[in-house]
């Protein structure tokens, strides 16, 4: 919130000096001279993309990777035929300095880690292009910060401002209830990625960032461990969770009937859930703005006595103002049915 | 050679029983080592829980908790698993070595392991299940093998080993371009760290009926291994003393290479990239025993069984969650084959 005060503080000095250029300063504490009104902008990696669309979608110069058929009715029609322009950063980077001067953007805005090693590749990029590259810190709980510092810089306040008082909603709502569970009574989960199941977040990783923000106890506790890790069937059954969750279509079609899980809690307890994808990941999938959703649908999954929601509006008020869509009733079927377990198709269809 | 004749004509008698004692030491050495390794892990099982699931079990009595999911489903075929893929791979590698006639010769000079990889990969991109990714590993890691053989066929007129070799290199770089471009093209949140870990190795996914599925596909693999051994001594000589003693080098060749390709697929198939175990277990063992094939193979696939096994009870007890098992391998492989490169050739020949 200082670094906010300060940033706004110094906008509104530096406001009447320049007209036609302004100096931010970025969520790593970088100073970054960027034009008074910005047009275009190429986000370096899928969750920049996913905040960029949220804010503004109409300054995209495409995305990182072609939405799949099954994602495309939930992108609003205008922008689902953007070109795929690659990564700049973050996993598997596949774009190309020249592409990203052929789109000519007035910024580039990275969202997620701030650590040194972005925040040099930010001033390389930017050194070498001559366009003003931003970071973003993207820490789940920093959301609203985020929304508003990227409004103010491309111009869209209101909005930003409306989808941050939804985000500080939904903590606020998912705070109240948590205030009255004792940790010990909140459920233990585990989150199964991969074809098996057997990849896992460990606590305090940003794939399950959601899941512990949601009150949920992560079960894959390792010290001194960061991000994805692989479990052996041993150690899962050992930890026993009451809840799974996956997005894994293969993971899940298959779990109900194998003698393994049989006898974990959660596949006894039917309270493996599968999470929606389209057009972004509920709960992970990236790592980005796409995981409010699922932390409500989590939420209402943990605490089912505490918190009441009406899933398919909850759908409907977020696609609206986070997707800028209006899904027909049968698209709020599909992505109902989905999140109670059955998916458009048993897997993800490929890219075109 | 003529050290090593020496030796074993000054005391035959006695090395040949000092062989038989060292592989019967390493066959009990291994059994212990399976009853300790079904005795430790994440799910507390005391020894005496244990004999008494494995009383219900013979009984055919219902099972009671989880401890018999665990010990039967789980953990006992791990360690199975574990024994089976480290005697497989020390065994190819053994065979190779000797064919090759050359120490740094692993099983997967011919791509097997690389091209495995390359299924997998695939499989996973394509968002296939469990078994049909391991299917494509196993299709592609002999795929990538018979290429190597036939592009190597091909050319006349060279040293058919270094144009094994040769081919083996291009052949896998190819394969390991492609898992890159798979790598690049594959969802980074989703597919891309399922395959960073199946490159890794690791056993942590091993289920009953995939241990019963790669036995018999070792076993096949094995038998040729274990009726050609006294031939396949021969081969050690060279093409040109193979002959003259009536071996015809390049059909027993492709044989051997047919055999050992199979044990690795199989193993890497469902263990994913396993390394060092087929390079530096060969060694050990034929300081152990020399270098004749007919001792060595069977003392190089219980000394992998061994050690594979011990490795992987690490890699699934040194941390609350899993280190990958190719990780391991490589940081007790790499210092110990350096050790044997400075104690120099001795054991070889």
């Amino acid at each position: 919130m200082a670094s906010l005060r300060t940033l706004l503080a110094l906008l509104l000095v530096l406001a009447p000096l320049a007209a036609y250029a302004r100096t931010v300063v970025d969520s790593a504490g970088r100073k970054v001279e960027i034009p008074g009104k910005i047009e275009k902008v190429f986000a370096a990696g899928p969750p920049a993309s996913i905040l960029l669309y949220m804010l503004a979608p109409e300054k995209m110069t495409g995305w990182p990777d072609p939405p799949r058929p099954e994602e495309r009715p939930f992108i609003a029609e205008k922008y689902r035929d953007l070109p795929a322009l690659g990564r700049l950063t973050g996993r598997g980077g596949t774009a190309n300095l020249e592409v990203v001067l052929k789109a000519a953007p007035d910024l580039i805005l990275d969202f997620g880690s701030v650590r040194d090693t972005y925040a040099s590749l930010a001033d390389n990029v930017q050194t070498q292009t001559k366009i003003p590259y931003i970071l973003i810190d993207g820490r789940f709980e920093a959301t609203p910060t985020a929304l508003r510092l990227l409004g103010e810089i491309l111009g869209v306040s209101e909005r930003a401002e409306r989808q941050a008082v939804y985000v500080e909603a939904v903590f606020a709502e998912i705070d109240a209830v948590l205030k009255d569970v004792p940790v010990d009574k909140r459920p233990r989960v585990y989150l199964a990625r991969g074809p098996d199941g057997l990849e896992t977040g460990v606590v305090g990783s940003i794939n399950t960032e959601v899941i512990e923000r949601a009150g949920g106890r992560n079960v894959a506790e390792a010290a001194g461990q960061r991000g994805l890790v692989r479990a052996s069937m041993e150690q899962v059954i050992a930890a026993d969770p009451e809840v799974v969750l996956t997005w894994d279509r293969n993971f899940f079609g298959k779990v109900h009937g194998d003698p393994l899980w049989a006898g974990i809690k959660a596949v006894r307890d039917k309270r493996v859930y599968l999470a929606p994808t389209a057009p972004f990941g509920w709960i992970d999938r990236p790592p980005s703005l796409n995981r409010v959703i699922g932390l409500k649908w989590l939420a209402g999954l943990f605490y089912p006595d505490r918190l009441s929601q009406d899933l398919r509006e909850t759908t409907r008020s977020f696609y609206r103002l986070f997707y800028h869509v209006e899904p027909s009733d049968a698209e709020l079927d599909t992505l109902i049915a989905w999140s109670k377990g059955q998916a458009p198709s048993a897997a993800p269809q490929p890219r075109r | 050679m003529v050290e090593g004749t020496g030796a074993i004509r000054r005391t035959a008698a006695a090395t040949l029983s000092d062989h038989r004692l060292a592989i019967a030491a390493l066959a009990a050495g291994l059994c212990a080592l399976m009853l300790a390794a079904s005795l430790i892990g994440a799910y507390p099982i005391s020894p005496g829980e244990l004999v008494a699931a494995v009383g219900r079990r013979l009984a055919g009595a219902a099972p009671v908790g989880q401890i018999d999911t665990v010990l039967f489903e789980v953990r006992l075929p791990r360690v199975l698993a574990a024994v089976l893929g480290g005697a497989a791979l020390a065994g190819a590698g053994a065979a190779y070595q000797t064919l090759f006639r050359n120490p740094l010769v692993s099983p997967d000079i011919l791509g097997v392991s690389t091209g495995a990889g390359l299924g997998a990969v695939l499989g996973i991109f394509l968002s296939l299940p469990v078994f049909g990714i391991q299917l494509t590993a196993f299709a592609v890691g002999l795929a990538t093998v018979a290429l190597v053989y036939a592009v190597a066929s091909v050319v006349h007129g060279r040293d058919p080993i270094l144009v094994l070799v040769l081919a083996g290199v291009v052949v896998g770089s190819l394969a390991g371009a492609a898992i890159s471009l798979l790598k690049i093209l594959a969802d980074p949140y989703d597919q891309l760290p399922a395959i960073v870990f199946w490159l890794l190795g690791s056993f942590s996914a091993i289920r009953r009926t995939e241990v019963w599925a790669t036995l018999p596909m070792v076993l096949v693999g094995l038998l040729p291994l274990l009726l050609l051994r006294w031939r396949i001594n021969v081969l050690s000589l060279g093409d040109e003393e193979a002959k003259a003693l009536g071996v015809e080098a390049g059909r027993l060749r492709l044989g051997v290479i047919a055999a050992a390709t199979l044990m690795t697929a199989s193993v890497v198939a469902i263990s994913g990239v396993i390394g060092w175990v087929g390079l530096v277990i060969p060694h050990i063992a034929r300081m152990m025993v020399g270098p004749s094939f007919d001792r060595l193979l069977p003392t190089a696939m219980l000394l992998g069984g061994s050690y594979l096994l011990l490795v992987d009870t690490l890699a699934r007890t040194m941390a609350r969650i899993e280190v990958p098992i190719g990780i391991l391998t490589a940081i007790l492989g790499a210092p110990f084959f350096l050790w044997l490169l400075m104690r120099g050739r001795e054991g070889w020949s």
